[in-house]
């Protein structure tokens, strides 16, 4: 198979960019309860209606480690291939905010709990590899919502003291594309782990975007800007594109790049300045005197990994090997948990090749349409195999299959039942058939000696007056087959 | 019988068992000194109807099984009592009423007492004579116009006033130690982590610890042990069993080794300090203690160090009182910036400023390493001197103060003379250890002076054997004349 060549560049007047991205992506912990207190984390309540005089921080009040959230940290680093730290420490993030109670953050500045570690990514131009930095657990601020009120700012504190994990990559993205398979495949691994739900629209996974430029070859990076809690990977690949665009033309007008934050506006489609790096906030982090360092026995941490589930690479090693699907249908079939245990249902029950291409074909197209997760199709995996042997059998053609299909989303009945009751079983049975085909041959004489004559094109037209008098039922390959044979004689 | 209010808390206990007093008839009487001494501004709220709610319901049934039977308590304004204004002693939290009891005083209450009021304090505990309170200053009953100390100088007044029969306060640097020499009276800072902070506002989390204040040693060892306690909501508590420190005191202390520290003979110390020292070691030996000089090389770091990183963990711990959820809220200021400077410059007081400022700027990038992390490191060798004298001798004796009580606006205009009160006491919290201070005697004009003992962690029970014995031969009466009634 020929590899495509990476070639994403910001063409400018006087030279080729490379565009450089760094991501720290923050990531809600799945958790029943907050990072330091007791409150439910579930999404969608009522306003105020999971908070905790901790997350409210009334006098007094004091933090203490909720254990999953650790578990939860040390999983993600192991599904990261990152090195997870027997010491970290908590540390305070000072700044004043309405919505941020405390008037610091708890996170981890100095010593986080993972290391570094590696994502690979499948890319046309062939795999590659992204550094991890770190991995640090710290607290979510609530929601101040300015819309409600001409005059006055509501705050929502559901959301304060919830876990986040901040997982910081090295600057070894170079594209949109590549932005987009390590979201998803971050995604994917920490869904297979059950760490985080993944879910964008409710905010459960976001980022800051560090985008830099540099000429092609240029060894040196040039100056970044971080574009701050970007929710979507399309607005992501949309501010680093409008980003390196905006900065290409800065150098190419020779002026300089600032070091700053900036905002995506998603309506106007263009990012701008939030703060410089001298009004940059001096956070005074310092360790939070009222926990103690986290010391991680490394039992723990070995029996996380015991307990680890087989991750989307393994996984698709296996498929590989064990279904001999391809590459790319691997990929496909492990890119989500749910997908993969779909699959291998399916795949138990029926052909495994068949079952891949089915499933990649009309089941996909069927949940995109519908805008379904696999978890919620209307076919189950049981049926969905059923269909597949049907096919592999010869029961059915590929044509009728696609019949039944629909009809099994419909009514939710097994493909047997619809066959039957239906009559849509496949003739195979060559008496049957070579009867039906001796009828017609003698109705078209004239142009059964055409044939014979070499307009061997004719054939077709054969093939397509047997399914017309079978209704489509007619088996394709025993038709061809009886056909030729009869032609012959 | 005689006024029941100037009893320890031990005999007052034994009366009640002997029914020789109610717990009506005694929260009554203490109502009624509390009443009688308005002038002191001990209490910034009292608690007076549940109280004696509290107290007939002791006597319709009481038991007597429990540590604190029927005994009305006053507590520094600084620990969360539910449904009761808990204000700190700032304007700042002048409205604000906890729903939630802080463990230390729930243990109280779980041990037979309740409530008779709060007890007015430093603001957020940042003083060292009770002058900083948005409530007022406190008088000592040991004379007009002298402070009682700080921060829990309502604490220590009302004590030595027989306002209560015991208290509790709070120690950053020397709050319960300082005060409690400065009016006669006994004074614990226990371990780090033997009490819970849950529920206390809090000052510098790496130093703040309540502890009790109490007339005597016997007192004072009912009193740890009801208050104290492992905590799950507090992840800085010590989780070992309770001891039972009253049952085990003893007053037999021959043989312990007294390490006597050469770095707290200071420059300039009264020559009655000095005395009361020689005095101590005195007692101690003819109880047949033996006296080891040691070093304690860094203790002359111990300030600097202390006021680094108390107002360093301050200025974070008071970031979250800016007016948004609860306490005092500026009515002007016309976005949240302007709120929150309005909120704040309003709400707290010259001290509390000056330590966020300072510790604002020890923790500013570009500083921190400078002084805060520097602090820590300094902390580390405070530790470890004490660590290395531990290894030899049982307990360390010091005086607890530099002097006796001052007169209130002595040094308010002089921060740093206002800080050098705390030169003994602070760098016992910088190492987490426990530490008593014990009336041991008056200056010329008649005021107390206390003496320090330093233990090892966890080693409270041998600090108050030893204070035990020293109680029974020092001789020492705390003369208090109720000039204020």
């Amino acid at each position: 198979m020929s590899k495509e060549k990476f070639d994403y560049f910001i063409k400018g007047e006087k030279g080729k960019y490379e565009v450089v991205i760094g991501l720290e992506v923050h990531a809600q912990v799945l958790s029943k309860s907050k990072l330091f207190s007791g409150s439910s984390t579930k999404f969608g309540a009522d306003p105020n209606n999971q908070v905790s005089l901790i997350d409210s921080a009334f006098p007094g009040m004091l933090p203490v480690i909720n254990e999953e959230c650790v578990k939860q940290a040390i999983r993600t680093g192991l599904g990261l291939n990152a090195k997870i730290n027997n010491y970290s420490v908590f540390d305070r993030k000072n700044y004043f905010y309405a919505d941020l109670p405390q008037g610091y953050q708890i996170s981890q500045y100095k010593n986080p709990i993972v290391g570094e570690g590696k994502v690979l990514l499948d890319m046309p131009y062939g795999s590659k590899e992204i550094g991890i930095e770190r991995l640090h657990l710290e607290q979510d601020a609530g929601k101040s919502i300015h819309d409600m009120d001409p005059s006055n700012t509501y705050v929502d504190l559901n959301r304060s003291g919830i876990a986040l994990m901040e997982i910081v990559s090295k600057p070894d993205l170079r594209s949109p594309d590549e932005v987009n398979a390590y979201i998803k495949k971050l995604r994917s691994i920490m869904r297979y782990l059950g760490t985080c739900d993944g879910n964008m629209q409710e905010g459960s996974l976001r980022a800051d975007v560090n985008v830099s430029v540099r000429k092609e070859g240029d060894t040196n990076f040039g100056t970044r800007c971080e574009i701050k809690n970007v929710n979507s990977i399309k607005f992501m690949q949309m501010a680093i594109e409008y980003e390196a665009a905006r900065q290409v033309e800065l150098i190419e007008n020779g002026e300089k790049i600032d070091q700053e934050t900036r905002l995506f506006d998603t309506k106007k489609n263009e990012t701008r300045s939030m703060r410089s790096k001298e009004d940059a906030h001096d956070y005074r982090y310092f360790p939070d005197p009222d926990l103690l360092p986290l010391k991680l026995e490394q039992k723990l941490i070995n029996d996380l990994k015991k307990s680890l589930p087989e991750l989307p690479d393994k996984k698709k090693e296996r498929f590989v090997k064990e279904y001999g699907l391809n590459a790319y249908e691997a990929n496909v079939l492990v890119s989500e948990k749910e997908i993969s245990d779909y699959y291998e249902e399916v795949a138990k029950l029926s052909d495994k090749k068949l079952a891949a291409t089915w499933m990649m074909g009309d089941l996909f197209a069927m949940l995109n349409d519908r805008g379904l997760d696999i978890s919620k199709s209307p076919i189950s995996a049981k049926h969905f195999a059923e269909l597949v042997q049907a096919i592999k059998s010869g029961e059915i053609s590929g044509r009728i299959a696609k019949e039944v299909f629909e009809i099994m989303v419909e009514s939710g009945d097994n493909p047997k039942k619809i066959i039957e009751s239906k009559g849509m079983k496949q003739q195979s049975d060559p008496k049957e058939l070579e009867k039906m085909i001796n009828e017609i041959l003698s109705k078209n004489k004239d142009k059964v000696d055409q044939y014979k004559a070499g307009k061997e094109k004719l054939f077709g037209f054969f093939v397509g007056q047997v399914m017309k008098l079978s209704g489509g039922k007619a088996n394709p390959q025993l038709t061809n087959e009886i056909l030729k044979k009869l032609l012959k004689g | 019988m005689a006024d029941i209010t100037n009893q320890s808390l031990n005999d007052i206990i034994e009366n009640l068992k002997k029914k020789k007093v109610s717990s009506t008839d005694l929260t009554k009487a203490y109502i009624k000194n509390i009443e009688s001494a308005k002038k002191l501004n001990a209490f910034v709220t009292t608690t007076f109807d549940q109280a004696l709610d509290k107290a007939k319901q002791f006597d319709k049934k009481p038991n007597f099984d429990q540590l604190l039977p029927g005994i009305p308590l006053a507590v520094k304004d600084l620990f969360c009592t539910e449904n009761i204004k808990t204000t700190a002693g700032s304007n700042i939290l002048n409205n604000f009423i906890p729903s939630y009891e802080s463990t230390v005083t729930k243990n109280l209450w779980d041990n037979g007492s309740f409530l008779l009021g709060k007890l007015n304090c430093d603001e957020f505990a940042m003083g060292s004579s009770n002058e900083t309170s948005h409530y007022g200053n406190v008088i000592n009953p040991v004379g007009d116009q002298l402070v009682p100390g700080g921060s829990s100088g309502g604490s220590s007044s009302a004590l030595a006033a027989d306002l209560t029969p015991a208290t509790i306060g709070t120690d950053t640097g020397g709050s319960i130690r300082q005060p409690a020499s400065f009016t006669g009276t006994v004074g614990l800072k226990p371990t780090y982590g033997l009490c819970s902070r849950w529920g206390i506002v809090a000052f510098a989390s790496s130093l703040d610890q309540a502890g009790p204040m109490t007339k005597t040693i016997k007192d004072c060892a009912i009193m740890l042990e009801s208050m104290s306690g492992f905590d799950e909501k507090d992840s800085t508590s010590i989780n070992k069993k309770k001891e039972q420190y009253s049952k085990n005191l003893k007053d037999n202390i021959k043989g312990l080794k007294i390490g006597i520290p050469k770095e707290y003979r200071v420059d300039n110390m009264p020559k009655e300090i000095d005395e009361l020292w020689e005095k101590g070691k005195k007692i101690l030996k003819d109880l047949g203690a033996q006296l080891i000089d040691i070093s304690l090389p860094h203790t002359k770091y111990a300030l600097p160090t202390y006021y680094i990183v108390a107002p360093a963990e301050a200025s974070s711990n008071l970031a979250r009182y800016d007016g948004v959820r609860y306490g005092y809220r500026s009515k002007q200021g016309k976005d949240l910036i302007e709120m929150y400077e309005k909120t704040r410059s309003e709400g707290f007081g010259d001290e509390v400023k000056r330590r966020i400022l300072i510790g604002t700027y020890v923790l500013s990038s570009g500083y921190y390493d400078a002084y805060y992390l520097k602090a820590q490191k300094v902390r580390q060798l405070i530790k470890k001197d004490f660590d290395d004298s531990f290894t030899k001798i049982d307990a360390i004796l010091t005086p607890s103060t530099p002097s006796s009580a001052f007169k209130i606006g002595e040094k308010t205009n002089d921060p740093v003379s206002m800080y050098l009160n705390d030169i003994f006491t602070v760098p016992v919290n910088l190492a987490g250890l426990p530490a008593l201070s014990l009336p041991a005697g008056v200056d010329k004009k008649g005021f107390p002076l206390g003496l320090q003992l330093i233990g090892k962690a966890l080693d409270e029970q041998k600090i108050l054997n030893i204070g035990y014995a020293f109680e029974k031969n020092c001789g020492f009466k705390n003369e208090i004349k109720k000039w204020w009634s």
